[in-house]
This record gives C-alpha cells, sequence and structure tokens, in this order.
C-alpha cells in the first residue's frame, strides 16, 4: 500500500499540472479535474493493477478505468503521465495542435492509457460493461473502474446502462460519482435534480458506497472496500461527494470554473497554493 | 453471366442471411459476440442466441446501451455484432456509435434489418431510408447493403474478419434469391450483365427489380451493363468508370432517400473522374407510409417501370 504522504504529494503535483495546463491555452475545465484529482491519484497510484509501459488496447489481465465525464481530461492526462504511460514534458501539448492530448480523450491519438473516446455524455458505464464481461468471458478476474460527473447522469443512457450491469450480474464493475452538485448552468439540485442518488442506484441493484473525495485516508479505504465487494453477483457504485476546483480556494463553492482557464495572475495564485511536489513538467 | 441466368424459384429474408451466418461465425470463431435489443426473433438471431448463450446479449429495449456495450466487448477482443430494426440501429444512437465505435475506431458490426419502405405495414416510424447517409458520413465506417439471401450471408461472413466498424443493411420481405454465394468481396462490385447503352447500378431489394428492368429494357433493344454495388463505402470506383465510359449515362437505383444513399455515392465518383447523366431511383425526400411492400415500392417510384423510365431518360440525356 502507498503511503497516504505520497499520494497526497501526488496529488498536489496533478492539481499543479491541471491548472499549468489548462492556463498554457487558455482552455480546458479545471474544476471538475481539481475535484477527482485525489481519487484519480488514489486509483492509479493504490487500486489498479496496470502496465503503463506496454500498453496494450485489449488491456487483459490488468485493471481498466473509463473516464466517463472526458472533459475532465486535465486530470486524467497528468495522472497517466506522472503513472508513467507517457512522458510528463508532453502534458505541455494539452489542447494545441496535432497534440495527442486532445480536448477530450480519444483513442484516435493513440495515447497510451485511453481505450474510449469520451466527452459526449453518459456513453462510459456502457462501455465499461462491456469491457467488464469481456473480461468473465476471457477468464480475466481483473477489475473495471468508471467515474461519472454528477451531471452526467442526467443523460438516460446512464440509467440503461445501470438497468443491464445488476442485470447481466457485472461484478467486475466499480463506478464512482463525482458528486460535486454543479454543472455548467448552476447547481445540480437547480438545474435538474437528481433526487435521492443512493435510492436511486439501489433501487436499479447497486451496491452503493459513499465517501469523501477530498479525504485521501477515506477514498483509499472506500475503494479497498468496493474490491472486496465485487465477485459477488452485482455492480457497485461509489458516490463520492466533492468540491469542485478543490485545493484552489477561488476555485472552489461555485460553478464558474466548470470550463474556465485562470489567467496568469490567477495561476500565480493558485500555484502558491499547491506545492511542488515532484517537479513541473 | 447475364441477366438471362437469373430465374429464381426460391424466396427468403435477407435477415435470414443474417441469422443464418451468424449462427455459423458462433460455431467458427469464439470471439464473435451477439447483442440484441429485444429483437431476437425478428433479426433471426435465435440460433445463435439459443447455441451460444455465454456470448449473447439480450439488452432490452435500450439501444445507446447496447451500442456502448458493443465498443466496450471488443477491448478483450470480441468481435461483437448488434442486432435491431435499422432505424433503432443509426438514427436513434447516432451519437453512440459516432463517438464510442467509429471516433474510438472500435471492430462493431452494426446488423441492420426492417431497412426502408419494405418494412411495409408498421409504417415511417419504422422505415429509415436515411440510414445509409447517416453511416456514410461517419468517419471509417464500412457500408453493406446485400441484395438478397445468400449476398447477406455471404456479406455477414466476410464482415467478421474486416478489421473496423461496418454498418450491414438488411430487410425484413421475402426476396427471390439470386446472388452467388461464393463471389463475394466487400469493396468490390458484381457484374451481373453485359451492355453498352446505359449503367445501371443497383444496391439492396432494388438489384433484383434491376435485373427484370434489364430484361424487359432487352427486349426493347437496351443493353444494360448491371451492376450491384453491395458496399456503399468504400466503393469501387473502378468499376463504376469502367461501366459509364463505356454507356456514357448511369441510373442509380436504391431502396433510400435520393439523399445521402448510393446515388450520392456513384454521383461523387463519376463527377470526379468522369461526369455522365444521372437519374436516381430513390424515394423524393419523403417519409414512408403503411401498406404492403410491392405497393409501397410502387408509390414511392422504386418499381420495376421506374427503373425503365429512368434508364430511357438517361439515354436520351447522353
Amino acid at each position: 500500500m502507498a503511503e497516504l504522504t505520497e499520494l497526497k504529494k501526488r496529488s498536489s503535483q496533478v492539481r499543479r499540472d491541471i491548472v499549468r495546463m489548462v492556463h498554457s491555452q487558455s482552455s480546458g475545465h479545471p474544476g471538475g479535474s481539481l475535484g477527482c484529482t485525489d481519487f484519480l491519484t488514489a486509483l492509479y497510484g493504490e487500486m489498479m493493477h496496470f502496465d503503463p509501459q506496454h500498453f496494450s488496447m485489449d488491456g487483459k489481465g490488468e485493471d481498466l478505468f473509463f473516464l466517463s465525464n472526458g472533459h475532465i481530461s486535465p486530470v486524467w492526462y497528468s495522472t497517466l503521465a506522472r503513472s508513467g504511460y507517457f512522458p510528463i514534458a508532453e502534458l505541455g501539448t494539452f489542447r494545441a495542435l496535432n497534440t495527442r492530448l486532445q480536448g477530450h480523450p480519444t483513442t484516435a491519438e493513440h495515447l497510451p492509457g485511453i481505450r474510449m473516446a469520451s466527452g459526449s455524455l453518459g456513453q462510459g458505464l456502457s462501455v465499461a460493461i462491456g469491457a467488464a464481461l469481456a473480461k468473465k468471458l476471457n477468464g480475466d478476474d481483473k477489475l473495471v473502474f468508471t467515474l461519472h460527473g454528477d451531471g452526467e447522469l442526467q443523460e438516460g443512457q446512464i440509467w440503461e446502462a445501470a438497468m443491464a450491469a445488476p442485470h447481466m450480474k457485472v461484478d467486475n464493475l466499480i463506478a464512482t460519482v463525482d458528486f460535486n452538485n454543479r454543472q455548467i448552468d448552476g447547481d445540480v439540485s437547480d438545474v435538474m435534480s437528481l433526487g435521492n442518488l443512493r435510492a436511486k442506484w439501489e433501487a436499479f441493484g447497486w451496491k452503493v458506497l459513499e465517501m469523501d473525495g477530498s479525504d485521501m485516508a477515506a477514498i483509499v479505504q472506500t475503494l479497498h472496500e468496493a474490491k472486496s465487494m465485487t465477485g459477488k453477483g452485482y455492480p457497485i457504485v461509489i458516490i463520492m461527494r466533492t468540491e469542485m476546483g478543490q485545493g484552489v480556494d477561488f476555485m472552489m463553492g461555485t460553478h464558474k470554473w466548470h470550463g474556465v482557464a485562470p489567467n496568469d495572475e490567477q495561476l500565480a495564485q493558485a500555484l502558491q497554493q499547491l506545492e511542488e511536489t515532484e517537479g513541473d513538467y | 453471366m447475364s441477366i438471362h441466368d437469373f430465374n429464381p424459384t426460391e424466396k427468403k429474408d435477407t435477415r435470414s442471411g443474417f441469422g443464418d451466418a451468424l449462427y455459423e461465425l458462433g460455431k467458427e470463431d469464439e470471439r464473435v459476440v451477439g447483442l440484441c435489443a429485444d429483437l431476437t426473433g425478428s433479426l433471426k438471431m435465435n440460433a445463435f442466441a439459443d447455441n451460444f448463450p455465454d456470448r449473447f446479449f439480450q439488452t432490452g429495449v435500450a439501444e445507446a446501451n447496447m451500442i456502448g456495450m458493443a465498443a466496450g466487448l471488443t477491448i478483450g477482443g470480441k468481435i461483437p455484432f448488434t442486432g435491431t430494426f435499422a432505424n433503432f440501429s443509426t438514427g436513434r444512437v447516432y451519437d453512440q456509435i459516432r463517438q464510442s465505435i467509429a471516433y474510438s475506431g472500435k471492430n462493431v458490426k452494426i446488423c441492420a434489418s426492417h431497412a426502408g419502405l419494405t418494412l411495409g405495414e408498421d409504417g415511417a416510424t419504422h422505415q429509415i431510408l436515411e440510414d445509409i447517409g447517416l453511416m456514410r458520413m461517419l468517419p471509417g465506417m464500412t457500408v453493406i447493403n446485400p441484395c438478397d439471401y445468400n449476398q447477406t450471408f455471404a456479406a455477414t461472413k466476410a464482415i467478421k474478419d474486416w478489421e473496423g466498424p461496418v454498418y450491414l443493411r438488411f430487410g425484413r420481405p421475402s426476396w427471390p434469391i439470386f446472388a452467388p454465394k461464393d463471389r463475394f468481396e466487400i469493396g468490390k462490385a458484381w457484374k451481373i450483365n453485359d451492355g453498352a447503352d446505359v449503367t445501371i447500378i443497383a444496391t439492396g431489394h432494388l438489384v433484383w427489380y434491376s435485373i427484370l428492368a434489364a430484361k424487359e429494357l432487352e427486349k426493347e433493344g437496351i443493353a444494360v451493363d448491371l451492376l450491384n454495388i453491395h458496399t456503399i463505402k468504400p466503393i469501387d470506383e473502378e468499376a463504376i468508370l469502367a461501366s459509364v465510359r463505356k454507356t456514357g449515362c448511369l441510373v442509380t437505383a436504391e431502396e433510400h432517400n435520393r439523399f445521402g444513399g448510393l446515388g450520392e455515392a456513384v454521383a461523387q465518383v463519376t463527377s470526379t473522374h468522369y461526369p455522365v447523366a444521372q437519374e436516381f431511383v430513390a424515394v423524393d425526400d419523403k417519409f414512408g407510409e403503411s401498406g404492403k411492400p410491392e405497393d409501397l415500392m410502387k408509390k414511392y417510384g422504386l418499381d420495376v417501370t421506374d427503373i425503365i423510365s429512368a434508364a430511357k431518360r438517361a439515354i436520351a440525356r447522353k
């Protein structure tokens, strides 16, 4: 098990990468990226088994991760690079012409670590179910993880998939919802309320866990608990309470930083709050 | 081979060609998996579902999820064949196909029955006439519209080993069986008849009507160069150009809107390399309606007589 302090150091560096990447092209989505940084750091740093030096699309014998809310690509790109999938310096090409680090993740540029394009919301859970079923057919006991935005849950396809996974006994799948109650037009509860989200998932036949997505210890503990619940005939979902913009004070407590990049002054202000632990790209 | 070689006595629906071939593929290759959105019987997927229950996924009436699952199943090396009606295989799930299959470069075979007017009595909600256009526009998508049971059988077998996403379009009605089972090649036109007066290029159910039209035209002294284009993308440019260079005029025939379908695909080839007069036998930018297949084909201008008159118009424009 990785030390919590090590994971927290990684998190701080990933957050620096995120604000710098988004600032560099004055484009991208910092809010949700910062909110999910601890989760992605724990997932890749502690939970998942993978071979970044020999990336294969099939991922046989490896745990798989699908980012369904593709707009928070900065946190995923930074996590992948810092996990050894591709050179850290390549983070500097984010959203620029001819980059492998497209605005939203894609397989089209052959960036190691990515197995599915995402950006148009609501599709990742279905894909993950397919990949999880393929693992079962292949006798592969590794797991499939996903991440979804809470606003994304307004897409109908999510609930088609939510219905299918328990019915098909997809029990090698751990989905996580980034529950920050923010979306582009405002609070999720105002734009289109999710109601009792736990009850919704439970009614569909999922086992539900909840955790604080800004507490590294809680994330690690909950992910291990979720893993211990796999293989029992049902899928698992973690409702992860997060704060959009986590780690940068002026980006927190509002939906305004969903898809807005910081200017030079704001970048400097953000970086002051985030310790450089592994060296900037 | 010429039009006189075709006097079929047997009829079968093209969808049965799909179902029978899928069952064979199931026996031959463990990577083949099937998915269906509550239309197993209509798609003739029962034999596959019954014999390979572990590799068959009933998704319920949830086509978007089915498409996403199919994309996911390729990760791990499966070759998924999805089955539902053409309308629900394309228009309903266009964005899922676009992002999760086409843009993601996934090896999914989207197999669609009940395409076009010949669906019959269910009417316009189900009679999609825009699907070829929708699928043609997606980068990297292969589009195949076979003409009878044999060709659908052969195409289903062939797409298994064709790397990349495929849209395979077939239909509901019982239709004459006339195509060779053993000479199907993706992307290669099938030359049915040699003639010097007019080229007729047909796809799907309209191939049989075009054979009948060519026989009638021959009685009037008009020799038809008849081509079956089953693979609308990538299209066989060479075969099209060789034919129009000989005849100097062209008719395209398809059970589809005149926008986006075979006619436009062929016109793009000829207008670029060898422009000739072209007449379009296709639905004139309309939705269909309830009725018997043969009555609908007449009402919407897709009958044998429509092909004959289009050929005469094309010749007159030379």
